[in-house]
């Protein structure tokens, strides 16, 4: 069973369409990574994907849950699908720890001994055990955004979601957020990621998906369509290296 | 004619007791209703937010000497006598929560959308991420302008007398009637809301400062 | 229980009420351009001035401002005749809420002067204006501007605050409500329709205000701070 279908969506905001007609799916441990301008709807259509957005037409499913609105069912939802922010959104006024527990034991009742257990080994996959303790503003940026992978994963999710998380990050933080992503993939997660980075896209994601202009323009195994693109605007895309 | 002296003076401390006693009253009370109708205010029920605007729009634009007489009035139309304590407290509490419910929401509104899209995510409930994760944020940021709205509280129950609330300012004002020393009487009456009033005030700016100096960090 | 409201007594005192409406806006126009040409005097005074001026200035305010209008007004109403300044309650009452809203305005005026860039003045001052002039031309109206909001809700405070006049026995709307209902018992009915009344000034007043902040401030960027309520 896929692990993610979206059929045919549209979206507009307001009279402006930013997704027109987009399908796509995503088999279970695929790494699928999404590149395209922006303003070409690859991160619209991403929080489509849980809820955060709404869209007008179209069906998506994921990790078995059919996306509505209908916050009881989006909860289910977002039990089982973790999302990554570009700026990582950790919550200010709770320590590591706290953030990573957090929704297990208020969503999923997980008692607080296993939660911290949880909670450590989520931290030590993302290589930051010792900040257990430590609140978000005293850690750097790409600490911040492992904070925030691990977070989600304490949740167990079926299917990882990532809105362009290296983004905010200065140069030469990005990899070891990358690093953690990579060994994620290798670990078997199913993954979406919108990104900018096109080596990480070339290299770990078993397919690569380039959007323009609202619409899915152009798909395939990421080797074969950084080599060859078919489209000029992707031949373009890639040869500007552009954001 | 009786003089203005110690007698005088323990009535006046005593009135300012009886001040911030209402001002306690009114703002918890207040502060109760006014939580609610910011989160009201908020809410994706267009109703519940239109009456909520409703409210405040309305108690913002009308006198606080007229929010008590149409509560004491309207209250007594019905036959319900009140004593003025319960009286004066429940009138100033309409007011204080249009007010508070309007800082308050600025304040909910000033924890960044992000917050409440990761909260979201992962999967809490509108009530648990107001409970968690928005309203410990929230409060830290509400704490200067609430400080600074209970100066204003302080000052504005002084008109309670018209509820039959014998406050600071009426006990003032039956001294002067007494002993005709307006400079004298309302000068120690002044000053003695000026004593509860300025530390407030300096509070409030106190806590902003720290806010901000934590914020550009 | 039975309930009724009884509005035929209350209109036949109309004339009463509709003079009051009058007093109160006469009042509270002439407080909002009294106070905020005292508040400008004050900020001028405090830029310009030596410190210890300055300092009189900041005593005068905080003083204003921590202590309650009614008691404000009570001192001018009932004090200053002791020391030969007899006034009427209408003259009180116009003297209190300027001073009142003179103190707000300062503080809020202050806070718009204080958020213009020091680069600015320089350019003013290397521009060969003298500092009052740079104060005038340069630092004013963006001052003001920026500050708009602020300054608008203080003046309907002040509209809605003169409603304490009625304590010295001012005529003004409330005052006015006071004399209805001692005539006609009505005490519901009077409260309800003058309600009403501060309720589409109070609201008038705001949109005027918006307006003429957009019409004065054409391209200076109002900050959405709002004014301290009181």
């Amino acid at each position: 069973m896929p692990a993610v279908v979206i059929d045919d969506i549209h979206k507009r905001f307001g009279a402006i369409e930013v997704l027109k007609g987009v399908s796509l799916t995503v088999e279970s441990g695929q790494v699928v990574a999404v590149i395209g301008r922006s303003g070409s709807g690859k991160s619209t259509m991403l929080r489509c994907i849980n809820g955060l957005e709404p869209f007008q037409s179209g069906r998506i499913e994921v990790a078995g849950h059919e996306v509505v609105q209908n916050q009881k069912r989006l909860r289910a939802l977002r039990k089982d699908v973790g999302m990554v922010f570009q700026s990582y959104n950790l919550f200010p006024h709770l320590t590591v720890g706290q953030n990573i527990t957090l929704s297990p034991r208020v969503t999923q009742k997980v008692p607080e001994k296993e939660a911290v257990e949880r909670a450590r080994e989520v931290l030590a996959q993302v290589g930051l055990s010792e900040k257990y303790d430590a609140y978000p503003e005293t850690l750097s940026g790409g600490q911040q955004q492992r904070v925030a992978i691990a977070r989600s994963l304490a949740m167990q999710p079926k299917v990882m979601l990532f809105d362009e998380v290296t983004s905010a990050l200065d140069p030469e933080l990005t990899g070891e957020v990358l690093i953690v992503m990579e060994k994620l993939a290798q670990g078997g997660m199913t993954m979406l990621l919108v990104t900018h980075e096109m080596n990480f896209a070339r290299s770990v994601a078993d397919v690569t998906v380039f959007m323009h202009q609202g619409k899915i323009w152009e798909m395939g195994p990421s080797e074969e369509l950084f080599t060859s693109p078919k489209t000029p605007e992707l031949a373009n895309f890639i040869s500007a290296g552009v954001k | 004619m009786t003089s203005f002296g110690w007698p005088e003076f323990l009535f006046l401390l005593r009135s300012t007791g009886w001040t911030l006693l209402l001002t306690v009253i009114a703002f918890t009370l207040g502060g109760v209703a006014g939580g609610g109708i910011a989160i009201m205010r908020l809410s994706r029920n267009p109703v519940l937010r239109w009456i909520a605007m409703l409210y405040i729009l309305v108690i913002q634009s009308i006198p606080v000497l007229m929010v008590l007489f149409m509560s004491y009035y309207g209250l007594t139309l019905f036959g319900i006598e009140l004593p003025p304590t319960v009286a004066a407290s429940a009138s100033l509490a309409v007011y204080v929560a249009a007010y508070l419910a309007e800082i308050w929401r600025g304040c909910i509104q000033a924890v960044p959308k992000q917050q409440w899209e990761a909260s979201a995510s992962l999967a809490l409930t509108r009530f648990e991420q107001y409970r968690y994760v928005i309203l410990p944020q929230a409060i830290r940021i509400s704490l200067p302008p609430t400080v600074g709205f209970l100066v204003q509280l302080v000052k504005n129950t002084s008109i309670v007398s018209v509820v039959g609330f014998t406050d600071l300012a009426r006990a003032g004002q039956l001294i002067n009637q007494a002993v005709f020393k307006p400079f004298q009487v309302f000068t120690v009456v002044a000053a003695l809301y000026f004593v509860i009033c300025f530390p407030l005030s300096r509070l409030s700016r106190y806590l902003e400062g720290r806010l901000n100096a934590r914020r550009s960090h | 229980m039975a309930m009724t409201l009884h509005f035929e007594s209350v209109i036949a005192a109309s004339p009463i009420i509709i003079d009051g409406i009058i007093l109160t806006i006469e009042l509270s126009a002439s407080a909002i351009i009294g106070g905020t040409a005292l508040a400008l005097l004050l900020v001028g005074t405090k830029s310009l001035a030596p410190k210890y001026v300055g300092w009189l200035v900041d005593a005068y305010v905080e003083l204003m401002r921590n202590t309650p209008f009614l008691v404000q007004l009570f001192m001018i109403f009932f004090g200053l005749p002791l020391v030969g300044m007899r006034m009427t309650g209408v003259q009180a009452a116009l003297l209190a809420m300027t001073l009142n809203l003179g103190a707000y305005s300062t503080e809020i005026i202050r806070a718009g002067v204080d958020s213009i860039h020091k680069s600015q003045i320089e350019a003013g001052l290397s521009l060969a204006f003298s500092r009052l002039q740079v104060f005038r031309y340069v630092v004013l109206m963006p001052a003001i501007g920026r500050v708009w909001p602020a300054l608008s809700s203080q003046f309907v405070l002040m509209l809605l605050a003169s409603s304490i006049c009625s304590f010295i026995s001012v005529p003004e709307l409330s005052g006015a409500a006071a004399l209805v209902e001692q005539r006609t018992f009505r005490s519901f009915e009077v409260y309800i329709i003058v309600t009403v009344t501060y309720l589409i000034m109070a609201l008038t007043l705001k949109l005027f205000l918006a307006w003429l902040g957009r019409w004065l401030f054409v391209g200076i960027s109002m900050n959405a701070a709002s004014g301290e309520k009181g």
